[in-house]
């Protein structure tokens, strides 16, 4: 049996003690509360990230620039990453592909094209400012190229190419003496066919361009108003080799479930990535399940509060009235409808995350989860 | 006070409410529900920075303060961290705290400013606070017996109220309550009275309750007696620093005492009898919240260092609405009280603490005492009250009832 010698531990005991007598000195705070106030992005801090720039790429679209906290555990081409910003005083969530490699300057980039009624997307393209502060998690998802290279088909549509330009840059640096082909991405044998209502709506189409000039990609691009919408079974004459080829692919729902079922039938793999979660529209009642495991059956006129307690799930509560916040519960998934004045409360999983509700006056808008 | 359901039977006194019809009570309901409707629909970007600001500026000059008592042995370094210390716990007890338990900032779903997570710096737990007050107070408000804050289970304030001998000593009771408020709560939100009375002090859960505000109380006294005094060893500073944490913390509560003895004591406010919100309508409730608060009129730092209670009125018609709209909203409620005819209860700081301590003092006394008594006649007076404090029931309830009838008399 092998033995290691505890390493002396009288620096950390010391360190324990300090951080012990500081949250002494803090209490009901803590010393992170006070250092927040100087120091947002420092090590051990939440992981939170400050906008630096914005810039332009179409008229609807924008790439934002941030500098992340110093915790940022960094990212791989493809990957994405939720942000929380305050968008009218609210902290809402949502998910951005990387839109460059890991870069020297250790910021990270987003590009996001703003969605009709996208309350996010349109903040930031129209309306983010830098020095804002906003929330970070650290980069997510399996939509990455191997490393070894290969054969690849990557379908993206609209601003579906964000996470595919960000593999790509990665591969490919573009410099001013044009684009480079470095030894790592000698291996990779890549086709971009990129869907886009037209060529001036089309983020990033510039790059593609010089990506296809320079002989680093083959682009395929197609335009709605020139080429007409792409139907899937064109896909193996745009793409001849399509059956020896792995296809990433990022765009709508619809594409994407187009593909799937095509790429199935054909017996082809196929990697997706989908962002937009479908808008659920708010219903009037609906059944609320609960962690624990009870599924109530609540029409839209009885607080959600009576109808779990009328199905023996006991509660939290208080005055029954909407004032004293001892019933509020996570909204996990789903909409709620607040009974004294008809507002829609929803809460989308990976996206706002759970929203705390209050039960006593909100009844159910279709069907909705509990984390109770 | 009298609540407003005998008031209509005394002569001299009126039910404030004898002319609403129950349509004009319902459309107060509907009008009152408008003005938060317009706040919820404008509620925002400012709001939110609003509330980071002000948390922002408290934890700075908390830092700011206890900096400079690092150095207080040095008598003008104690004089301003005392007094940065002082307005540094108001600002977190009044309008960060207590706003935030109501829930004002839910809204901004900032996980860190949220009803469900936020502590402060005082000795009760924020969930045991939220129970007594946002639930029991802002729910049951002035309903005599039911509503806990009317007297804190220790102190006589209705004239519906028997008076009792140890009523007298009341005052006294007012002003040390007043001195160790942070505790008097704490207690207060245990509702430990009722539990020693009723021998139930073994009770599993009040057990818990109380370990949780030992736990808070001992976590506190350890930062403001122990920590920051030892930090202070260096420059000779532990006594002063010690004692300038204590008058920090005497100045909360005697500040925090005032501004709530004003929100519901004040002459002019009504209390309720319990039979009167059986089958309570929304309206009915708002109506009584109205009658039931009272406001301070004064500055923005006034209103800032209050917590925003000094518009108690709108505070209690709509405890969740974010505190900084509380002055903009003021003047439509008033508005509404015109409209129909009621008391909007507003005066000056002074004159409302004084109104609310001379109420504390007039129900120490037997009703009708105070009212006729004057110079002249003060030896027969104290001599009645004498009797009265040392007499038996029966003695009391005559001598009261001449008092009473007397004092009406001269009101007549």
């Amino acid at each position: 049996m092998s033995t290691t010698l505890e390493p002396p531990v009288r620096g950390t005991r010391l360190r324990d003690q300090l951080v012990r007598v500081a949250e002494a000195a803090t209490t009901p705070l803590l010393p992170a509360d006070f250092m927040d106030l100087f120091a947002p992005l420092r090590s051990g801090a939440d992981l939170r990230g400050r906008i630096e720039a914005v810039h332009p790429e179409t008229a609807d679209a924008a790439t934002i620039v941030i500098r992340p906290g110093a915790d940022w555990a960094g990212h791989v081409p493809g990957q994405y990453l939720r942000i929380g910003i305050d968008v009218d005083g609210v902290r809402q969530w949502r998910a951005y592909s990387l839109t460059h490699g890991p870069r020297r300057d250790g910021r990270i980039s987003i590009t996001v094209k703003a969605v009709p009624d996208g309350l996010v997307s349109n903040h930031l393209v129209h309306r983010a400012e830098p020095g804002t502060m906003v929330h970070l998690e650290q980069a997510a998802g399996e939509f990455v190229l191997p490393p070894e290279g290969g054969k690849f088909l990557m379908v993206t549509a609209g601003s579906g190419i964000t996470p595919v330009i960000g593999m790509l840059r990665n591969l490919f640096p573009s410099t001013d003496d044009g684009v480079l082909r470095p030894a790592r991405s000698a291996q990779h044998d890549i086709v971009v066919v990129h869907v886009a209502p037209s060529h001036p709506h089309s983020i990033f189409i510039r790059d593609l361009e010089a990506l296809h000039a320079a002989g680093a990609i083959r682009l395929v691009a197609r335009y709605d108003d020139e080429h007409g919408v792409l139907d899937v079974d064109d896909l193996a004459d745009l793409v001849p080799d399509l059956a020896e080829r792995r296809t990433l692919a990022c765009g709508p729902g619809g594409l994407l479930d187009a593909l799937a079922a095509h790429h199935e039938a054909a017996g082809i793999s196929l990697t997706t990535e989908q962002f937009r979660t479908a808008r659920v529209e708010p219903g009037d009642g609906g059944t609320v399940s609960f962690t624990s495991g009870t599924i109530v059956d609540a029409d839209g006129a009885t607080p959600i509060l009576d109808a779990a307690e009328e199905a023996g799930v006991l509660m939290p509560s208080g005055c029954r009235m909407g004032i004293c916040m001892g019933c509020v519960l996570p909204l996990r998934e789903g909409s709620v409808r607040d009974l004294r004045n008809g507002a829609i409360t929803t809460a989308v999983p990976g996206e706002s995350g759970d929203v705390k509700v209050q039960t006593c006056i909100n009844a159910a808008a279709g069907p909705c989860h509990i984390d109770h | 006070m009298t609540t407003i359901q005998k008031k209509s039977a005394l002569p001299g006194q009126t039910n404030p409410i004898a002319h609403l019809t129950e349509a004009d009570i319902e459309q107060i309901g509907i009008e009152l529900d408008a003005i938060r409707q317009d706040v919820l629909d404008d509620r925002g970007a400012s709001d939110a920075a609003y509330i980071r600001r002000v948390i922002d500026t408290q934890r700075k000059l908390e830092l700011a303060s206890r900096a400079v008592l690092l150095f207080s042995a040095f008598p003008p370094a104690w004089v301003l961290g005392t007094l940065g210390l002082s307005v540094s716990k108001i600002l977190d007890n009044m309008e960060i705290g207590h706003n935030i338990l109501h829930g004002q900032w839910d809204w901004m779903r900032d996980p860190k400013i949220h009803s469900s997570v936020w502590e402060w710096d005082m000795a009760s737990p924020a969930d045991q606070w939220k129970h007594s007050h946002n639930e029991v107070h802002h729910t049951y408000t002035n309903v005599i017996g039911k509503d806990n804050d009317l007297g804190y289970g220790i102190m006589r304030v209705d004239e519906d109220q028997t008076w009792a001998p140890m009523h007298l000593g009341q005052p006294v009771w007012c002003f040390i309550n007043a001195v160790f408020f942070e505790y008097g709560i704490a207690a207060y939100d245990l509702d430990l009275g009722a539990v020693v009375k009723k021998k139930q002090t073994k009770d599993p859960d009040f057990r818990r309750r109380a370990k949780q505000v030992l736990g808070k109380i001992r976590r506190q006294v350890t930062k403001d007696y122990v920590v920051h005094p030892a930090l202070s060893i260096p420059t000779g500073s532990f006594l002063p620093t010690l004692a300038a944490n204590f008058t920090a913390n005497v100045v909360r509560n005697l500040w925090s005492n005032s501004i709530i003895l004003c929100g519901h004591f004040p002459e002019g406010v009504e209390t309720f009898e319990k039979r009167s919100i059986e089958g309570e309508t929304k309206g009915e409730w708002y109506v009584r919240q109205m009658l039931g608060s009272a406001n301070i009129s004064g500055s923005k730092a006034l209103h800032l260092m209050s917590g925003n209670l000094s518009h108690q009125i709108e505070h209690h018609l709509f405890p969740d609405l974010p505190s900084n709209r509380y002055a903009e909203i003021a003047p439509k409620v008033q508005a509404l009280f015109d409209k129909y005819d009621l008391t909007y209860c507003a005066r000056p700081l002074v004159p409302q603490v004084y109104s609310a301590w001379h109420k504390v003092v007039r129900l120490s006394l037997p009703n009708g005492w105070l009212a006729t008594t004057n110079a002249k006649n003060a030896p027969q007076q104290l001599a009645i009250l004498y009797k009265m404090a040392t007499g038996d029931r029966r003695t009391r309830r005559l001598l009261g009832r001449k008092l009473e009838s007397e004092s009406r008399a001269a009101a007549a």
